[in-house]
């Protein structure tokens, strides 16, 4: 048999291979973080019983470090934004000659998605990069075994303070971010419109309605969850020393990213229609 | 005469894979109270997995572990934990938590499983840290430790909650002839001072016959031989006696497999070339 004709099958097999190889290692790690996350959530509850609670003290160090932290980069980022779209919004209105009506955009786009999304994308590259790489670094250094052979469950130990100082932190950090865009948008719209601020808030506070809130902040909640089990779970299933863990630091801000915005997307359909 | 003593540690039948690879095959071994069994093999020979699977990190195949009579994987969680507190570790690298103290990691299993105030606990560790001979260093990182330190201050920490029972990982690996003799005093000294049954992996062989009451050989997941160390050194297997005077085997070679191996078993016999 001629050699091209052979080796034809074999690459289209490969391929069809790789394939399912990759399908099913997407599937296994969705499933990794589901039951991380509902390991989770067991150990908040039964963590007590078992002798295996989670200490409050660690929480407040983490949110420290996943919230109050973070409050420079987001207002900066926020305030920016918010300008921005004040900046867009009059510029697109202004075809219709209707740049007074700008408030209306900006006040449901910033309440609705940019307040949680930026947030959600600025802890990603933040935290999310440094729990993959935290945990990543200790299963290198059998640090995770360590806790183990001293009856100190990791997933207690390790995942819940950091999942539970996310779920505080995160909504606040997004309600912050979407006063400060406010005010951006705000000191821009007064400067080019001649509206003082808190004419531009009243506004703001009229058009909202408690609904455009929640909408925003629920889904900041789901992005503080992913974050949290996404970045975990690329640390604990490193492989191979240093490099491996730049992988799963990569990897984690990547699929976290990945994961805020397409949920985003489906929160919004499901909830918007 | 071993037989009439307590057994600390009961492996039976022990079969593991990793993947589809068998790493454990059948092995057998018994731990008795007061004694140092050394475990031995080079690489590959499934030392290391073997004592993962003792304390309880790894999932086996097939075969039972008793520690103390009961065997981790079919205990309640809660007893799990209890028996877990009775065994201490002391890692090949140390795997202290990088981001705490010396001395804060040596509290670590006092402060998770137990109500003393911190004054206490304190003295506790240093009184650790001086059998350890490393008092004074409590203040410090694990990072700015040397390796037989930090080896030492895990030992500190496997020791803390006054276990009866010692696991050892490559005590010797990786440190000079000076620190790795003083590591083996150490090791005679828990046995000696505090009667403490201790299991040692190890591939030196000089630390291996100073420190041993008994040794398994195990080469390619089997138990070769477990015996004293004369009867070791007097044994007329010939993969022992390879391994005791570092003589490499040179396995005989068969053209055919030596031709797949090379072009990654695409070679047929009948193949036109």
């Amino acid at each position: 048999m001629d050699e091209t004709d052979e080796q034809k099958p074999n690459k289209a097999k490969a391929f069809v291979e790789n394939v399912g190889h990759y399908a099913v290692s997407s599937v296994k790690e969705i499933g990794y973080g589901g039951s991380l996350l509902a390991e989770s959530i067991f150990w908040v509850f039964a963590g007590p019983k078992l002798r295996q609670p989670v200490r409050l003290h660690q929480i407040a160090a983490q949110m420290m470090e996943v919230g109050i932290k973070a409050i420079p980069i987001v207002a900066i980022m926020s305030l920016t934004i918010g300008i921005m779209l004040a900046i867009q919004g009059i510029h697109s209105l202004r075809i219709f000659g209707a740049e007074s009506q700008v408030t209306f955009g900006i006040a449901l786009s910033v309440s609705r998605e940019f307040a949680s999304l930026i947030t959600g994308i600025l802890v990603a590259g933040r935290s999310g990069a440094a729990f993959a790489a935290r945990l990543g670094t200790m299963t290198i250094n059998q640090e995770v075994d360590a806790l183990h052979v001293m009856a100190i469950n990791p997933v207690r130990y390790l995942v819940v303070p950091t999942l539970l100082a996310m779920m505080i932190m995160i909504p606040l950090l997004t309600w912050m971010a979407e006063l400060i865009m406010f005010l951006g948008a705000g000191l821009y719209v007064g400067a080019e419109l001649g509206i003082s601020l808190a004419a531009f808030f009243d506004q703001v506070i009229n058009i909202l309605s408690l609904d455009d809130v929640l909408h925003g902040l629920a889904k900041s909640f789901i992005f503080a969850i992913l974050i949290t089990i996404i970045g975990i779970g690329n640390g604990a299933s490193v492989r191979g020393g240093a490099e491996g863990v730049g992988r799963v630091t990569t990897r984690a801000v990547v699929q976290s990213i990945s994961a805020i915005i397409v949920t985003d997307m489906i929160f919004a359909f499901m909830v918007t229609r | 005469m071993t037989d009439e003593r307590k057994k600390v540690i009961e492996v039976k039948d022990l079969v593991t894979h990793y993947g589809d690879r068998m790493i454990l095959d059948n092995v057998n071994l018994d731990v008795y109270e007061g004694e140092i069994l050394v475990i031995m093999g080079g690489s590959g020979s499934g030392k290391s997995t073997l004592l993962r699977h003792m304390m309880g990190l790894e999932t086996r195949t097939s075969g039972s572990i008793k520690l103390m009579g009961e065997d981790l994987e079919k205990l309640p969680m809660k007893e799990a934990f209890d028996l877990r507190k009775k065994i201490g570790v002391a890692f090949q690298g140390g795997a202290l938590i990088s981001s705490m103290t010396v001395g804060e990691n040596i509290m670590l299993p006092l402060a998770e499983h137990t109500s003393l105030d911190p004054q206490t606990m304190e003295i506790m560790a240093r009184l650790k840290l001086e059998v350890v001979e490393l008092a004074g260093f409590e203040g410090l990182m694990p990072s700015e430790l040397s390796g037989g330190m930090l080896k030492r201050a895990a030992v500190a920490r496997a020791l803390v909650m006054d276990p009866r029972f010692l696991f050892f990982d490559e005590p010797s690996a990786g440190l000079d002839p000076v620190v790795s003799k003083q590591l083996d005093e150490l090791i005679l000294k828990l046995r000696d001072a505090m009667n403490m049954t201790i299991a040692v992996v190890t591939h030196e062989l000089d630390s291996a016959f100073t420190i041993a009451d008994r040794i398994t050989v195990l080469d390619r997941g089997k138990t070769l031989i477990t015996g004293t160390v004369d009867e070791i050194k007097n044994t007329d297997n010939e993969r022992i006696q390879n391994l005791l005077n570092r003589r490499s085997e040179e396995d005989i070679l068969d053209p055919e497999e030596y031709l797949n191996r090379l072009t990654g078993g695409d070679v047929r016999p009948n193949a036109v070339w």
